[in-house]
């Protein structure tokens, strides 16, 4: 909590960046009284530029654009975050397992890491999707994304255990009789949170990008909403060559503010967490 | 010798580990996946025309046979490896006589020139601006470069390439629409310019992209080189700017900067699939985008592979002349 009143106070990046996420958060409860089911359609006229009615318009298939953003966005963020949950879960085990008893396995496991982390991911993602075409639904997705993005985040994990390891309080701790797992625990945990913020924001952008380039090159789930598929739809259906461009306009913007909305937290966790940034935010404090 | 031992033993180890990988992960997803790829075939081929009851099975046997789906598991994984040791990724499904090397090598050309040019104009520039915007960092028009550069950026490719399509070749159409180049291939000026002319747009929009993070990177490694102890001897010993900056600044923030340009490089293999998508070029991107509408699975896999040993390859490269770029490595 404190960590969050420091940053609202301090960092101006991170004050906009949550009150984006803030608007992307309500879009998302929105969802929740939209007057139409997501796969409604014609339930409004086809083709309608933006007006008091529809604030955003109507597409091909006559569904009105922004409730259809709603569903679109929930389900965006449900699949990144899913897949940022299974991802970060590996990643940290097993970062922390290989960080804590070390020796061959740690060798073992981090060569096998290292060789994950170079292994390109889009490709592999591609050849998933496509042999699973049709049958991969949005859950599908998540899990997948998860299980590809969990050896960079496990790396780091590895590295601050090894740092934390080292460190006074630990030999403190073991010397006053503390087990192994109170240690981890009470001692090492608190340090390895703000370093999870910062990991779990980066996994968003990742799934989020992941999830639109999927569903833009079609082989995602076309029949939910999300904001790839609703990318793929406007194109289906022409959007730009026959001028209705706000079918295109709306996933492609809620994208780019979500992104930058996640982008700009990220930053300012990120120089929250370096010690020195911190030093000097102190000093500004003291005056 | 120790050098050899320690340092490149380990990578060439590594090296085979990270292929052994990608291969057997390549082998098995298709495996593990509930959906049979060989009735997803015949499905298809059989979906416009009836065959006989015989020529399906002969059909099925010969599928079986070219996706290297007879025989025990363990049969499939060594007649995989052999296959490919041999350089052989079999034939295309969709162009069915054509082989899978056959068609990467017609498309890689196209895709090894746009990524090699702009990855390189892309670490250059991002390399220089972010060090002098990290080394002058009070003044104007670094805040206006950082500024500028940090919004772009977290920007989706995808929404980046697309805008500048449509302002460029839609709104005020400058530059043609698809395309790699017009006429016949040859040594010709107007060949070369019209090829210029196709992708300089598709090249613009990776590179604006790449500089973007190049810059972000460079200039926060400059201002954390910057306080070092021999920056500010050498600026209280009057030495120029331009010099401490070119000559000791920036080689002391190479080394993960060389890592980054071995690594993209070796990435290119991988081919720019949405540049090329977006833009109609004729490389890699293109082809695997095809194959993929088409369910050209074999295509997938081999582009698959070739960009594993592409990158893979690349990062070794990269670590084996560490030692050149640093004598830290090499006098360990």
């Amino acid at each position: 909590m404190i960590v969050i009143r420091d940053l609202l106070r301090f960092s101006p990046s991170f004050r906009i960046g949550a009150c984006i996420l803030m608007g992307v958060l309500v879009l998302v409860v929105l969802s929740f009284f939209s007057p139409y089911a997501p796969d409604d359609r014609r339930a409004v006229p086809r083709n309608r530029p933006p007006s008091g009615e529809f604030i955003l318009g109507t597409t091909s298939t006559g569904q009105d654009v922004f409730w259809m953003l709603t569903f679109a966005v929930r389900n965006t963020l449900i699949v990144a975050g899913i897949a940022v949950l299974i991802g970060r879960s590996i990643g940290v085990l097993l970062g922390m397992i290989s960080g804590y008893v070390g020796g061959a396995f740690d060798r073992v496991t981090s060569s096998i890491v290292d060789s994950f982390i170079v292994i390109p991911r889009l490709p592999l993602v591609i050849l998933i999707a496509s042999i699973l075409r049709g049958q991969l639904s949005l859950l599908g997705l998540a899990v997948m994304l998860g299980i590809l993005d969990w050896a960079y985040p496990s790396k780091r994990y590895r590295a601050q255990i090894l740092s934390l390891r080292e460190r006074e309080f630990t030999h403190t701790g073991i010397f006053a009789g503390m087990n192994t797992f109170k240690i981890v625990v009470q001692e090492h945990l608190p340090f390895l949170i703000p370093f999870l913020l910062a990991d779990v924001v980066s996994g968003f952008l990742f799934a989020i990008g992941f999830e639109v380039t999927l569903a833009v090159l079609g082989l995602s789930d076309l029949d939910s909403q999300s904001i790839g598929t609703m990318i793929y739809w406007g194109n289906y259906y022409q959007a730009l060559l026959t001028n209705r461009t706000w079918v295109l306009i709306a996933p492609i913007a809620a994208s780019v503010v979500i992104v930058v909305g996640f982008y700009l937290v990220s930053i300012s966790l990120s120089s929250y967490l370096d010690p020195r940034t911190r030093l000097a935010r102190l000093q500004v404090g003291v005056k | 010798m120790t050098l050899l031992k320690e340092y490149i033993l380990p990578r060439l180890l590594q090296w085979v580990l990270v292929i052994f990988i990608g291969v057997t992960i390549t082998f098995l997803i298709p495996r593990l996946s509930p959906v049979n790829p060989v009735d997803q075939a015949l499905g298809r081929l059989t979906a416009f025309q009836s065959l006989s009851p015989e020529a399906t099975l002969a059909l099925r046997e010969s599928l079986l046979d070219l996706y290297g789906l007879e025989g025990s598991i363990l049969d499939q994984y060594f007649n995989f490896w052999r296959r490919i040791l041999q350089g052989d990724l079999g034939p295309s499904f969709t162009s069915f006589p054509m082989t899978v090397n056959a068609m990467i090598r017609n498309s890689i050309g196209w895709t090894i020139g746009l990524l090699g040019m702009s990855v390189i104009i892309a670490w250059l520039s991002g390399l220089i601006l972010g060090s002098l915007a990290g080394y002058f960092s009070n003044r104007w028009w670094s805040r206006v470069l950082e500024n500028s550069l940090i919004t772009v950026y977290p920007i989706p490719y995808y929404i980046l390439a697309f805008v500048l399509l449509m302002l460029l070749t839609y709104y005020f159409p400058i530059f043609p629409l698809v395309g790699g180049g017009q006429g016949t291939p040859g040594f010709t000026w107007s060949y070369i310019s019209s090829v210029i002319r196709h992708s300089f747009l598709p090249a613009l929009s990776i590179v604006i992209g790449a500089t973007a993070f190049r810059f972000i990177m460079s200039k926060a490694l400059t201002s954390s080189e910057k306080s070092s102890d021999y920056v500010q001897y050498a600026e209280l010993a009057a030495l120029p700017k331009r010099k401490i900056l070119f000559s000791y600044l920036i080689r002391n923030t190479m080394l993960p900067q060389v890592t980054d340009l071995g690594l993209s490089l070796g990435a290119i293999f991988e081919g720019a699939l949405i540049t090329e998508v977006v833009f109609s070029y004729p490389g890699i991107g293109s082809t695997l985008y095809n194959a993929i509408i088409s369910a050209d699975y074999n295509m997938i896999m081999g582009v698959t592979l070739l960009s594993i040993v592409g990158i893979a390859t690349a990062s070794l490269i990269v670590d084996l002349t560490y030692p050149f770029f640093d004598p830290r490595v090499r006098y360990r």
